[in-house]
């Protein structure tokens, strides 16, 4: 066992320090939010397309993973097939029916979310690396439907679909689209803020770290855990909104066990414990994706081997290293003591 | 709460009714088109290739299943890498094979490799962090995006089959009607039904098997009793490994190696155990036939302007068989 170190009393410069290092935190975090709010403004039409909006749209649907994990405790891979189907749906009605845009996305996102209502019925029965098989295979099975399936278009999917003219064209000027996203990241981020503390939220954490302390309780957990999936599908469909509109099309290959696989890598680099987590690594990985290919062609290979490191090194990824840093400044300049981490609190 | 468990039996029967009536329809369905009832034109000869065509695919998804729930039982690892491994035998079993090795040598060494391989991957990456079983997984999705990404330039990105020897090559003649059959397909059932019957008998009979047993049902107590459950470890995840890169030769030669083979074989592995329940060989053996039938049946036999549809079928079976056992056919606890 490590020797902890004693914090050393609170002086005067003790306590400047402190708050010196509050303000440096809320400073940096302020200018970083400024940074994400004028990204259209401050950067090219190129870096606010391709990398500004597809990580926001990639960090929601990364989020609802996290969401799943952190707080119901379930891993789900079927997250892409989720946002698949929203927008197969967006693209069906609007391509061919020529439904209004919003009008479509709120039918795929209410479609979306029934069909994850009845899916999670029957998986929500299963726990732990079970879940993970069955949505998993799920996924999977969703590919191997869109693709065979000709009235989606099979292989060739479904192209020519128009965001609404408020959103403007996303490869010219993709301002609208950003802010569009944008909008949706910061509503879902505080939802999620706001539900954890509601008695729902709590439940679900309770679902998440003593399920059958929780049913000797009356709680319902199969129940609980369908609708947490439910809400995981509602922001995962909200991606597949988004990233259909985007992209202007969607084809099966946006939700094969790559994308799966590249989806999750995201939530893991970001952290899976740690909702913010999903944003940070959707930004990092849609870096890597657009400059690698100077480098090396083997895009995949690279991806998974960052996602090697962070499974062995640091399961809490990225987001779970910030905070370990801001922990160990905060240690170092004695604002927190080694008793502030309760024991038995579960550590990233 | 008598009441309540009434109420959960008489859900779990109706269930299981349900199952077994859309079972029946099925069947009743396939063979009455099979005749040349509801429209369709007598083919018997059709039926039965069909047929023999799922119980070989059946076969294939059976040898590489069971490597994948041999390892889940025992370690409750969920080797993510196992479709990975499938291709990467299959791929290592072409090459030897288009140097002009001997087929069956070149088999046994293609499955030694993966085994190898295996029993590294394990050794190096999830020795360590046992029973930390989504650590693991997340470990072994990560390897077999590597390797599935690395055999594309090594192996092309086109469709590649395995040359049968020259015996292999023929079909088979049934009496019936001006039926044939290839005799590989037939070759690769037969080592199914041979890798089935032996595995059982090592579980079952052989001291080895008895220590696996152990292990399953309790890994501390069986530790505890002095059996070296690390090798035991090795040696399950050798032999897991190993059959996997068996049956991406066998498969290499029955159908084709591709890109994408890997995540079709992870599919078939996880619906066989899932159906089957995780860990259970007689549980692989009933969804490996159950998914390789439906496969080929419905492709065949679902209403005309419906055959696309037929991957719907296996996620169908996929959600009975958990709506019905969320643990699986053969599942426990």
């Amino acid at each position: 066992m490590k020797r902890r170190r004693f914090p050393p009393p609170l002086g005067v410069g003790r306590v400047g320090a402190v708050q010196s290092w509050r303000w440096l935190k809320r400073l940096g975090l302020a200018g970083i939010l400024l940074v994400v709010l004028l990204v259209p403004q401050l950067f090219s039409t190129f870096f606010a397309s391709t990398i500004g909006v597809q990580s926001l749209v990639l960090g929601i649907a990364a989020a609802s993973i996290i969401f799943l994990n952190a707080i119901v405790g379930m891993v789900s891979l079927a997250q892409t097939a989720l946002y698949g189907i929203a927008a197969y749906t967006v693209a069906k009605l609007a391509v061919e029916q020529g439904v209004d845009p919003w009008m479509a996305a709120l039918v795929a996102v209410l479609i979306t979310v029934v069909v994850a209502l009845m899916f999670g019925a029957v998986a929500s029965r299963s726990e732990g690396i079970y879940f993970l098989m069955i949505t998993l295979a799920s996924a999977v099975i969703a590919y191997y439907f869109f693709s065979q399936v000709t009235t989606f278009g099979s292989h060739e999917g479904i192209n020519g679909v128009v965001p609404p003219a408020l959103l403007g064209k996303p490869f010219v000027d993709p301002t609208g689209m950003y802010y569009a996203a944008l909008i949706c990241s910061v509503l879902i981020y505080l939802l999620i803020w706001y539900l954890r503390r509601t008695p729902f939220g709590y439940a679900l954490q309770g679902v998440r770290d003593e399920p059958v302390r929780m049913r000797a309780l009356g709680f319902n957990v199969p129940l609980l855990r369908t609708a947490a999936f439910g809400f995981g599908a509602f922001m995962a469909a909200i991606a597949g909104v988004l990233l259909v509109w985007y992209n202007s099309n969607i084809s099966p290959g946006a939700i094969d066990l790559t994308r799966t696989i590249d989806l999750l890598t995201i939530a893991v680099i970001g952290g899976l414990r740690r909702l913010e987590g999903a944003w940070i690594g959707a930004l990092l990985f849609t870096i890597v994706q657009t400059y690698s290919p100077k480098y090396t062609d083997r895009f995949e290979t690279l991806i998974g081997l960052v996602f090697l490191a962070v499974i062995l090194a640091s399961p809490g990824g990225l987001a779970g290293i910030l905070g370990g840093v801001d922990r160990w400044v905060r240690r170092r300049i004695g604002e927190v003591g080694t008793a502030t981490v309760a024991p038995g609190q579960r550590q990233p | 709460m008598t009441l309540r468990r009434l109420r959960a039996e008489i859900a779990h029967r109706m269930a299981g009714g349900l199952a077994l009536l859309v079972l029946v329809i099925a069947v009743v369905w396939v063979l009455a088109r099979a005749v040349g009832l509801f429209g369709a034109t007598a083919n018997i000869s059709l039926f039965l290739i069909v047929t023999l065509n799922g119980l070989t695919l059946a076969g294939l998804y059976f040898i590489v299943a069971s490597g994948f729930t041999l390892i889940f039982g025992l370690m409750r690892v969920v080797n993510m890498a196992h479709g990975s491994l499938y291709l990467l035998g299959g791929y290592i079993g072409l090459r030897l094979v288009q140097n002009h090795l001997n087929y069956w040598l070149a088999l046994a060494l293609a499955a030694l490799a993966i085994g190898v391989i295996g029993l590294v991957m394990q050794q190096v990456f999830l020795r360590w962090n046992q029973g930390q079983d989504l650590r693991q997984a997340l470990i072994t999705i990560a390897i077999s995006v590597v390797l599935a990404d690395q055999m594309i330039p090594y192996f092309g990105a086109a469709a590649v089959a395995i040359n049968a020897p020259g015996g292999l090559n023929s079909s088979v003649r049934f009496g019936l009607g001006d039926v044939r059959y290839p005799t590989v397909r037939l070759v690769v059932l037969g080592l199914a039904v041979l890798i089935g019957v032996s595995l059982w008998y090592a579980i079952q009979h052989t001291r080895f098997g008895m220590i696996i047993r152990a292990g399953v049902d309790d890994r501390a107590m069986t530790s505890a009793l002095g059996v070296n459950v690390q090798v035991v470890f090795g040696v399950t995840f050798f032999i897991g490994a190993l059959l996997a890169g068996l049956g991406g030769v066998l498969g290499g030669t029955m159908i084709a190696l591709a890109p994408g083979q890997d995540a079709s074989f992870l599919l078939s592995s996880l619906v066989v155990v899932i159906v089957g329940g995780m860990g259970s060989l007689a549980g692989a053996l009933v969804g490996a036939l159950a998914l390789g039938l439906v496969d080929q049946l419905s492709g065949v036999y679902l209403p005309a302007g419906y055959t696309n549809f037929s991957i719907l079928l296996t996620f169908a079976l996929l959600v009975f068989v958990l709506a019905m056992r969320p643990t699986g056919l053969f599942g426990r606890r």
